[in-house]
């Protein structure tokens, strides 16, 4: 069907959307680039000056930097490696036949459909607050001291509240994923006289092993910007305990009006996330191979 | 009317040329059955017959008129697909009735010919089924049904049973051979199943990588086949195609003879062998026989005929059934 | 597996599935119920679960402030409008490279979707000063078409994916039967297609509605969606937690129906044809 002129209109039906994304990503980014090498700053106007990589020393030797680096591994990793677990036990709870599956199930994909400014809100009022807390009277109740947790274990704050929005996603993912192992290669492992264990770890982990991968890398992708949840919680406090690599841009752009220096961060913020990218693509364009 | 001619046709996707020049001569009337290996390209020279691909190069010519550049809709055909490709949102109602709607005829002329062909097709009670809900022979009677109602020119049918059980396959050759003798319209039928082609077929076109074999009546190519691909492609169980000095000593490269015409006997023959695999069927039995002159041989016998595993046995084949080729593989006529 | 299951083992699973399926609904739910309490009973210790003075009284509060009503507009508005308008550019591109494929189709959308991948606040400086200066800030029209763009990509893959699903032979056939290259798209293709474009839709819905960092960021008082209205009850002074979660249940109820609905299709759209 692929004749000369199919070919010219299927051109012509995909420019709009190939070009406005395209103007998309290389106008602000160029922007961005630009600026990251200026002196720049909104609330010193007609000071702009060239002034080189200034801005990327700067910002790469800050040692808030090196704090929001480090919180945003910690962010990610810890969020990943809640989610992954939590999503794989869940997703083999959830493959078992039981009463009230499909409810369990929408109960359970729920939390991801919240918008992130309320779940941060609810978890940081109703649940954590130190006082009139959940959490706070469940610790009185057993006899403890209820943990005053935004102020003693912030960044794992934020680390439970942004797991909770993503294990539904993680759990949706991986169930899916196990349902469509083969439940013949089961029964011929059981056959084989492979244990409860061994089928888990022979049969059903190497099965979902790329869609752990697809998990990990679309949650560090969206993980890497974490940002409401940090806004309405804790600023990026106390101190900057709480502030990732997005937060301190953030507040380099908008609070300190530093255009140069938060388009510097810009710029490391982009390669950070390409390097996951890159892993990304391969594994999805391999895919679409098939 | 339903004649058509392929003058020189070809076909190449870049610098790979799948189909090259065909000739090809179908009457009115014919049922003609493209068969051959998967890829020989039977199903590109179908889908080009009925517009789905352009030509290369040559001409279709369709009732005297050249149809070469015409689109699928105007070229009066009908096209049965492999997949049935029936609409999965439309009743079978609406499936068939599709075509005419299409064609903009009046509401009380479709509902009389989707009527009349549901009723050729014993569809009548499932009109207000979805494909969905209907078994595979169904499906297909709907494909066939929505062919049908456009009274075209000729029918195109690409692999149209591909996709069933062996039972209901055997059901819909009869229907299909039935309503060829009913309607009277040319058919193209693609296979790659030669038992298909032998038993509906007017006329076979064995085709293989692209090029055209032999073109004949079933019964033309299971007696003289043109040369050695043929000779293995038509006929069930395969002919036994004997290499080597057995076949040199017929002054031949290779030497063809069919199973059911191999003698065999417990006490004498030309072919000394031992007994492999007996195929019980019934009415026929197929031994293999692992010979000592001439390799591997397959004989047909009735089904009264038992033969020991190992059992010592001697064949002989009726030699003016043989076929001799030459070392290109083509036949050495009889003289 | 095709075997009767003890119904001692299903019997333990539905206690395990049960409590932890409450275990994560419980935020949610504890939203609920406190949206129907007073303020003093919301902060009560011990906590009432269900034994208090149900009032609707939150509900009318919020809904009674002048600007609640234009927030959910403007979430409505921004995030049906940027699904309608990705709609737009992404429907006749997707089917150009569902249908008619080239060479460099994959490469077109391996490229889409890396767009996708670029961190936010890399291109945060210069849309802040593109907004400001074309007069953009805090404008509805300014965030549809920011959540456009950022949600194109999965918009052109999804419905890539659910017009491939649309076997070639059957417009072929439609070809065949006599359609003409509209009717084929009236009749044939655009009713196979319209499940796809609808779930796309839906969860395409989902996300800009739920979108919260351009939404915070590029808007103030005007065309602040809920998300960023939400966000305003986070002010330290008072704890307002029955109104919030009132707002809250309301910011979030319909999006978590749809959600439900549109659980098959999210995980496809999120993972980009990666996992089925």
């Amino acid at each position: 069907m692929a004749t000369l002129q199919t070919r010219a209109t299927a051109r012509l039906m995909m420019s709009p959307a190939v070009i406005l994304l395209f103007l998309w990503m290389i106008v602000p980014l160029a922007m961005t680039l630009y600026f990251s090498f200026l002196r720049y700053n909104l609330l010193m106007p007609g000071t702009e000056e060239y002034i080189g990589v200034v801005n990327y020393q700067y910002f790469l030797t800050d040692p808030a930097f090196f704090t929001a680096l480090g919180n945003t591994l910690m962010l990610v990793g810890g969020t990943l490696l809640i989610t992954v677990i939590g999503g794989i036990l869940l997703a083999l709870v959830l493959d078992q036949p039981f009463f009230g599956q499909g409810i369990v199930r929408l109960l359970v994909i729920a939390p991801f459909f919240v918008m992130p400014t309320v779940s941060a809100l609810v978890w940081k009022n109703m649940l954590m607050h130190p006082v009139n807390g959940l959490f706070a009277w469940i610790a009185r109740t057993f006899g403890f001291q209820p943990i005053d947790w935004f102020a003693q274990l912030p960044l794992f704050s934020i680390i439970l509240i942004v797991a909770w929005q993503w294990l539904p996603f993680a759990t949706l993912i991986l169930l899916t994923a196990l349902q469509s192992l083969d439940g013949e290669q089961i029964e011929a492992a059981e056959m084989d006289g492979a244990g409860v264990f061994s089928r888990f770890y022979y049969l059903v982990l190497p099965h979902l092993s790329r869609a752990i991968t697809v998990v990990i890398l679309i949650q560090t992708i969206f993980l890497l910007s974490v940002f409401a949840e940090i806004l309405v919680t804790t600023n990026g406090g106390p101190g900057i305990q709480t502030t990732n690599i997005t937060y301190l841009i953030y507040m380099q752009a908008l609070l300190q009006f530093d255009v140069g220096g938060a388009s510097a961060g810009g710029i490391v913020a982009v390669v950070l996330a390409n390097i996951v990218a890159f892993f990304l693509i391969r594994l999805i364009g391999k895919n679409l191979e098939r | 009317m339903g004649s058509i001619t392929l003058e020189k046709v070809s076909k190449s996707f870049g610098t790979t040329t799948v189909i090259p020049e065909i000739d090809l001569e179908i009457d009115n009337g014919e049922f003609v059955v493209f068969v051959g290996p998967s890829g020989c390209g039977k199903s590109t020279l179908l889908r080009m017959i009925a517009g789905l691909e352009d030509l290369s190069a040559g001409r279709i010519v369709i009732d005297g008129k050249d149809m070469s550049n015409e689109a699928p809709a105007h070229r009066g055909l009908s096209m049965v697909f492999q997949s049935y490709a029936l609409y999965p949102h439309m009743s079978v109602y609406q499936n068939i009735a599709f075509p005419l709607k299409m064609d903009g005829q009046d509401k009380a002329t479709i509902d009389k010919k989707v009527r009349d062909a549901a009723n050729i097709l014993n569809l009548a009670n499932y009109l207000d089924r979805r494909p969905g809900q209907l078994s595979g022979g169904q499906r297909q009677r709907v494909a066939i049904g929505r062919a049908i109602v456009r009274q075209p020119k000729a029918f195109l049918f690409d692999e149209p049973l591909s996709n069933l059980d062996a039972a209901l396959r055997g059901n819909m050759r009869l229907e299909i051979s039935d309503l060829h003798h009913q309607l009277q319209t040319t058919m193209i039928y693609v296979t790659h199943d030669q038992v298909e082609a032998m038993t509906m077929a007017d006329k076979i076109v064995v085709l293989n990588a692209g090029r055209i074999e032999q073109v004949g009546s079933p019964l033309d190519l299971y007696r003289s086949p043109r040369n050695v691909f043929v000779a293995g492609f038509i006929g069930s169980p395969r002919m036994n195609l004997i290499e080597g000095p057995e076949a040199a000593r017929h002054d031949a490269a290779t030497l063809g003879v069919r199973p059911e015409h191999v003698k065999i006997s417990t006490t004498e023959g030309a072919w000394k062998g031992t007994v492999g695999v007996s195929e019980h069927l019934g009415s026929d039995t197929f031994i293999h026989v692992q010979t000592e002159s001439a390799g591997k041989i397959t004989v047909r016998t009735d089904g009264d005929f038992t033969a020991e595993h190992g059992q010592p046995v001697y064949l002989t084949p009726d030699a003016p059934r043989m076929h001799r080729f030459g070392a290109d593989g083509q036949a050495i006529q009889r003289t | 597996m095709a075997r009767a299951v003890k119904t001692r083992t299903k019997l333990t699973f539905t206690i395990i599935g049960w409590t932890i399926g409450f275990l994560i609904f419980f935020p949610i739910l504890w939203t609920f119920l406190t949206s129907f309490k007073s303020e003093g009973t919301a902060i009560a210790t011990p906590p009432q679960f269900l034994f208090f003075d149900w009032t609707l009284e939150n509900y009318h509060e919020v809904q009674s402030r002048s600007d609640y009503g234009k927030h959910v507009m403007n979430s409505i508005v921004i995030s049906v409008g940027s699904t309608l308008l990705g709609l737009l550019l992404a429907i006749p591109a997707a089917w150009a490279m569902a249908f008619s494929p080239t060479k460099r189709t994959k490469d077109i959308l391996m490229w889409m979707l890396s767009t996708k991948m670029m961190p936010a606040v890399g291109v945060l400086v210069p849309l802040y000063l593109i907004f400001r200066d074309w007069g953009l800030l805090d404008t509805r029209i300014g965030l549809v078409a920011v959540l456009t763009m950022i949600n194109l990509p999965i918009i052109v893959w999804m419905l890539y994916t659910y017009f491939k699903e649309i076997p070639g032979e059957i417009l072929e056939a439609a070809r065949m039967d006599g359609a003409s290259l509209a009717k084929e798209i009236v009749y044939v293709l655009t009713p196979m297609a319209v499940p796809g474009i609808a779930s796309t839709m839906l969860l395409n819905i989902i996300l800009a509605w739920n979108e919260a960092f351009w939404t915070l960021n590029l808007t103030a008082a005007n065309a602040a969606p809920l998300t960023a209205f939400i966000a305003s009850y986070s002010s330290p002074e008072g704890l307002f937690w029955a109104k919030l979660s009132a707002a809250s249940t309301m910011a979030i109820a319909p999006i978590l129906v749809m959600g439900w609905f549109s659980q098959k299709q999210l995980v496809r759209g999120l993972t980009f044809g990666a996992v089925k």
